[in-house]
């Protein structure tokens, strides 16, 4: 299948979706390095994001991504809301004015999302970020998209490499963020915005599956 | 006519208290605006106050922005993407500077008509200001 409006739509209310059920989860990874709130912020920009593409009414799917990226920022509260909603407005400004596109598109609209967090941010792979999950998956569903597979395959296979990404960030000490104020006592912790990235991208996987 | 300043913290009270200072310092001359918190007065940071924070405080010769840290620097720095898409958007500068003492600074310059460069490196030099 391709990605088209429809899907991007359906990618951003399974993510938004996929934060509310593990909204506990992401609080409590958050509360044990970060500030405790990554679980309602993500629920609250995604759902931001959500009303802004119902507002706005896009008719392409880069349209609804750069509608959802606004409604993110405005109203996540957390280091989240710039970093999220850059990422997705930059992947959909990536799609331009396409009505639909295929696996290889769709990846570079992933590499570009990748690429505004990593400016934005400043941080690399290796500090126990949101990277640590979503640059493995970029390269993941690149790799396949290269190979001829379909989106579907490529997203799976990203959706895998977010989660074992999520898992390597366990033994990193956090670089970036409040997170990195704690040392050497952030080890031993998920990411949780690797974690909420992981979500995310299992949600890609579910509804282009 | 002075350069604006605007200040972002994930606090709505420390925004609006170092404001208070910096324009008990500055004098009446500069427009100084805090932007803490989220749009619901929660702690946090909201793209929306700063840009209308922005928006108050520029008189037509640019504002610098000094922020405390973390998503106030990354939601700061996604304004200024945003506004080097619009048209007639105000001049902004985000200083790299402590929060209190770069605030003080800027305002003091502020005060004395220079430009918006000279406000914010004013606000970024008192990295440099030793204390003891």
């Amino acid at each position: 299948m391709a990605f088209d409006t429809e899907t991007a739509t359906a990618w951003i209310t399974a993510a938004e979706a996929a934060v509310k059920t593990d909204e506990a989860r992401l609080t409590g990874l958050d509360a044990a390095i970060g500030d405790g709130d990554h679980g309602a912020n993500m629920v609250r920009g995604l759902a931001a994001g959500l009303t802004n593409i119902a507002e706005r009414g896009p008719t392409t799917p880069g349209d609804v991504l750069v509608a959802a990226g606004r409604g993110i920022v405005a109203k996540t509260g957390g280091a989240a809301g710039p970093l999220y909603g850059s990422a997705f407005r930059r992947a959909g400004k990536a799609l331009g004015d396409a009505s639909s596109v295929e696996a290889a598109e769709l990846g570079a609209a992933l590499e570009a999302a990748l690429t505004a967090i990593k400016e934005l941010g400043g941080a690399d792979e290796g500090d126990k970020t949101m990277i640590d999950a979503l640059a493995p998956a970029v390269a993941a569903f690149q790799a396949v998209a290269a190979d001829g597979g379909p989106i579907a395959a490529a997203a799976a296979a990203a959706a895998d490499a977010a989660e074992q990404g999520l898992a390597a960030t366990v033994p990193l000490q956090a670089r970036k963020g409040r997170a990195s104020y704690l040392g050497a006592r952030s080890i031993g912790h998920e990411d949780p915005g690797a974690a909420s990235t992981a979500l995310i991208l299992r949600a890609l996987a579910e509804v282009t599956a | 006519m002075t350069v604006g300043i605007v200040l972002v913290s994930h606090s709505p009270a420390v925004a609006g208290s170092v404001a208070e200072m910096a324009a008990e310092l500055a004098g009446p001359s500069v427009a100084i605006r805090p932007a803490g918190g989220t749009d619901d007065g929660r702690f946090g940071t909201s793209i929306e106050l700063i840009a209308a924070a922005v928006n108050s405080a520029d008189s037509g010769d640019g504002v610098c922005v000094i922020m405390d840290m973390g998503s106030s620097v990354l939601t700061a720095k996604t304004l200024l993407e945003d506004l080097a898409d619009e048209d007639d958007a105000p001049a902004v500068r985000l200083a790299d500077a402590p929060f209190t003492e770069g605030a003080v600074a800027a305002a003091v310059l502020a005060s004395t008509g220079q430009d918006l460069e000279a406000v914010a490196v004013s606000a970024e030099s008192a990295w440099s200001m030793r204390k003891l």
